[in-house]
């Protein structure tokens, strides 16, 4: 039985619950108990309780990410489900979604299995499974979705790599929907991306690299709405970074198709100009794009048209992106900067309000993929983040708790730090001083 | 009178148009040296050069090694493999590797767009981009600037048309900076498949048409074009593209004033350009290579100077001898 | 010096007058000028920039500019006079004796300053001089030239302190 938390005088803010105010947040037995003004009164004389002043921070259900990789199986040098789960409550979030690129490929029961064993050993963040769609992400045939709805995953993905066939991307629609699982696709047309490594513009043309045009992403967006339609499936576009994609989103939603979308903090703050000086710590798939892109996909999380933000968190070997920008990796890390890059370019800007965010970054990824979490409604598991949405801090990859560190923020100020993270009324991470 | 190009050499891009023009002036001399019995002065006399070639090149690495070697530096070939991935040393241990020998200055080729800017963070010695992948070769932009001051007596206000293959080609972006910043204008003419998607943005005149770019320019530089590209799908095939696109006599000869021809090398006579213009009274083919090699010296030249500190203390040493 | 020149090579025959640059360029073009009036005879002439022989390249910091080397006669056995403004510590005359062996082996070769000021490093002396003058370690001399100065004439100044 875990110790008793009493949250102090934070502002609560909990979407689900239409709630913005200053109060207390108890947690007993790992569930939320109560949230309220007079709690701490209340509870003056218990001694078993904990106590944690949320003076000047913000008490929110906590972050759901639904798109990280953490490596293992297969690459542990690079980051582990332990230090990736860490990093995630580092980071305010309270569970993560493994995608299934790992090696071998996450395509059946035994190896979902590993991964709920795996988490349950780390004990930070939860970190529940997403299957492949395709058995060893090859996008020939079906992986066994049963079996590994059995054994725990929460949504199914060939992410790292686009669902090439409109075929099996429909058969997966229309297979997943006995399950009711979203089907989540990394969209990039594979002979127009081919061999790119960042946006196809002028800053490409200058730097003599190949890019890749916004296109690619758009016409995978608009087959899979259309797929969607057809098949009465639920679609879920990963790390949309144009504005012709929110264009196609909103297309889809306007007629009732079952589409959501995620966007990243980095399309939301960076552009195509952080390539210049070959920086790998710029490069990732689908790549960063131009000022027009950003500030389209800024509204679109302000309208709802993108519907939550997650991480696309893909650690690195510092080897592998130290090398020549066409041959390294594509990928940053991003669990433990989201939460200040969102406010610092969200936030801070102006363009949504605290309440909105904790609806983009915790309410709605758990809505949408039917996760526990994302509320801090009585009775429910204690999964509570509690941050300070106005500190500044400095970027230093050395003092992650991810074991990647190929961040194009680092060195950089950002606003908005994480101070306690809870899990199932456990405390996972809390910052010193 | 001293006008420090830093340590690198990386590009056209980043050098201001009087560092251009200095390096050009710097130039002329070496071409005097070039035509002496004794082609070698003692300048760079003790200085250990790399030609580190990632891609096999003759004519560039040949140019540089006679630039070396006429400056009595020693100059040493290195042909390395491929990239970082597929064989052999990564960049960043070759670089370290180049560094512990002492070496003063490294000439690098390589298959990569950022490849020297890489080496030149992680090593002291000076380096020098010899072609980065699509990127840029700045002194082959330099050589043509320098030809075409020799013919016209000018840079400003030329109008100079890049024609081919500009999608792919580190001598056009080379050209379009050194162009404009000394003041030219720069056309591109090549089929739009083979120009970059936002050449619009770029400071250049896009010309469909090799007519029309021929009609508007004083100069011509006639990239070549590559074979991989027909197999790749940007163009259909070679010969379509000499009947489109390749400089012939006849449509020379329709031009309103005398267009002085220019080529990178080595020719695919017959496709981008044809043998009696290559060889023809406008070439000015065989002057860029004779430029390329004082142009290579002036660079190497410039980049080897000593610490500016000391240049202080020789300041104050009354400056007659 | 004119005269000098013309004495001490027994005439105007195989006389070539190569000036250093910078200054010396001018001077040589005055001399061969005067040479033309008097002797009627145009002596041939050439310049010759000493930068890249230097035997101070290493530390003199970022590179000096280069100028015109023009050596518009074959000098293999052929007198050469070499012009310069002012002759200090030798080291200029040194770079431009190894510059003119690169192209080829004149018959002789002599030196003509306006100015020796003394303070040899190098054991290189003067076949002719203009005048030869005393000045301190930490004083300048000068040549000014019309076409590069607006006049010409020779001024002595004190160095700035070194810091």
């Amino acid at each position: 039985m875990s110790k008793s938390l009493l949250l102090r005088r934070g502002r609560v803010i909990d979407p689900s619950q239409s709630l913005d105010e200053t109060a207390d947040v108890l947690i007993v037995d790992g569930k939320i108990e109560a949230v309220g003004v007079r709690i701490a009164d209340e509870t003056r004389n218990r001694d078993d309780l904990e106590t944690i002043d949320c003076t000047g921070q913000v008490i929110s259900p906590g972050f759901v990410d639904v798109h990280c990789h953490l490596r293992e199986p297969g690459r542990e040098e690079v980051e582990t489900i332990a230090t990736g789960a860490r990093a995630a409550a580092a980071g305010g979030f309270t569970a993560v979604c493994a995608m299934p690129n790992t090696d071998p490929v996450t395509d059946n029961q035994a190896a979902v299995g590993f991964i709920i064993r795996q988490s349950q050993i780390a004990n930070a963040a939860r970190v529940y499974p997403i299957g492949a769609i395709s058995l060893g992400q090859k996008g020939e045939s079906l992986a066994e979705f049963g079996e590994m709805i059995g054994a725990g995953a929460v949504a199914f993905s060939d992410d790292g790599k686009p669902v090439a066939s409109a075929h099996l991307m429909r058969t997966a629609l229309e297979y997943a929907r006995t399950f009711g699982v979203p089907v989540a696709d990394h969209c990039e047309e594979p002979t127009l991306a081919k061999g790119g490594a960042m946006n196809e513009g002028v800053v490409s043309a200058r730097l003599g690299l190949k890019g890749v045009p916004s296109e690619a992403e758009e016409i995978m967006a608009i087959r899979d709405i259309l797929l969607a339609r057809r098949t009465g499936g639920h679609v879920h576009l990963c790390h949309m970074s144009t504005r012709g994609s929110v264009e196609l989103i909103r297309w889809g939603k306007e007629r009732g198709i079952n589409v959501t979308a995620e966007v990243c903090p980095h399309h939301i703050s960076l552009t195509e100009d952080a390539v210049e000086d070959y920086d790998t710590n710029a490069k990732m798939n689908p790549p960063l794009r131009t000022a027009a892109d950003v500030a389209a996909l800024q509204e679109a999380v302000k309208d709802g048209t993108i519907d939550l933000i997650a991480t696309d968190h893909a650690p690195h070997h510092y080897d592998e992106k130290e090398r020549e920008f066409a041959d390294a990796p594509n990928g940053i890390i991003g669990l433990e900067t989201a939460l200040a890059v969102n406010i610092t370019w969200l936030v801070e800007a102006g363009i949504i309000d605290l309440p909105l965010l904790v609806e983009r970054m915790s309410c709605a990824p758990a809505r949408i993929f039917k996760l526990p979490g994302g509320t801090l409604r009585r009775g429910t598991d204690a999964d509570v983040t509690v941050f300070d949405p106005t500190m500044a801090w400095l970027v230093e990859p050395s003092r992650f708790k991810s074991k990647g560190r190929n961040t194009p923020y680092a060195g950089q100020t950002l606003t908005g730090r994480t101070r306690c993270t809870i899990v199932g009324g456990r405390v996972a991470y809390r910052a010193d001083a | 009178m001293t006008l420090s190009l830093g340590k690198d050499l990386l590009g056209l891009e980043p050098l201001s148009r009087e560092q251009i023009q200095l390096i050009l002036d710097t130039a002329e001399p070496f071409k005097e040296i070039s035509q002496r019995a004794i082609k070698k002065v003692p300048t760079l006399r003790g200085a250990t050069i790399v030609n580190l070639f990632f891609e096999a090149s003759t004519r560039t690495r040949v140019s540089f090694e006679f630039a070396e070697k006429r400056l009595s530096a020693d100059a040493v070939n290195v042909a390395a493999s491929g990239s970082s991935v597929s064989k052999g040393e990564t960049l960043v241990d070759t670089a370290r590797n180049l560094e512990a020998m002492r070496i003063d200055m490294v000439v690098i080729r390589h298959g990569a767009s950022g490849a020297a800017q890489f080496l030149a963070e992680r090593i002291e010695s000076n380096v020098i981009n010899a072609g980065d992948g699509t990127h840029e070769h700045p002194t082959q932009g330099l050589l043509d600037l320098l030809t075409l001051r020799d013919h016209f007596g000018r840079i400003d206000g030329l109008k100079v048309c890049i024609v081919g293959d500009v999608l792919h080609s580190r001598v056009a972006r080379s050209n379009i900076w050194g162009l404009t910043k000394m003041g030219a204008e720069v056309g591109v003419c090549g089929p739009r498949s083979l120009l970059p998607n936002a050449v619009e943005e770029l400071p250049v005149t896009v010309f469909r048409r090799v007519e029309e770019a021929i009609e508007w320019a004083d100069a011509l530089n006639i990239l070549r074009l590559q074979l991989e590209r027909m197999t790749a799908g940007y163009i259909p095939s070679l010969r379509e593209y000499n009947r489109v696109f390749g400089v012939s006599r006849e449509r020379l000869e329709r031009a309103p004033r005398d267009v002085l021809i220019l080529h990178p090398g080595p020719m695919n006579r017959g496709v981008e350009i044809d043998s009696d213009v290559a060889d023809g009274p406008f070439s000015v083919i065989l002057d860029q290579v004779t430029n390329g090699v004082a142009v290579r010296m002036a660079v190497l030249y410039m980049l080897s100077g000593g610490k500016p500190e000391l240049a202080e203390a020789a300041k104050g040493r009354g400056g007659n001898e | 010096m004119a005269d000098e020149i013309v004495e001490l090579n027994n005439g105007t025959e195989n006389l070539v007058i190569v000036g250093i640059q910078r200054r010396g360029v001018q001077l040589a073009a005055q001399i061969v000028s005067t040479i033309s009036d008097r002797e009627e005879t145009d002596v041939p002439h050439g310049s010759l920039d000493i930068t890249l022989y230097r035997d101070d390249l290493q530390t003199v910091g970022p590179r000096p500019v280069v100028g015109q080397t023009r050596i518009p006669v074959d000098v293999e056995g052929k007198n050469v006079i070499i012009v310069d403004d002012v002759l200090y510590t030798g080291r200029t005359i040194r770079a431009a004796l190894d510059e003119l062996a690169d192209f080829g082996r004149p018959g002789r070769i002599a030196l003509a300053v306006l100015i020796d000021r003394g303070g040899r490093e190098l054991p290189i002396q003067p076949d002719v001089v203009g005048k030869t003058i005393a000045i301190l370690p930490t004083q300048r001399v000068d040549v000014l030239v019309e076409e590069l100065d607006g006049k010409n004439g020779v001024i002595v100044t004190d160095k700035e302190s070194a810091p």
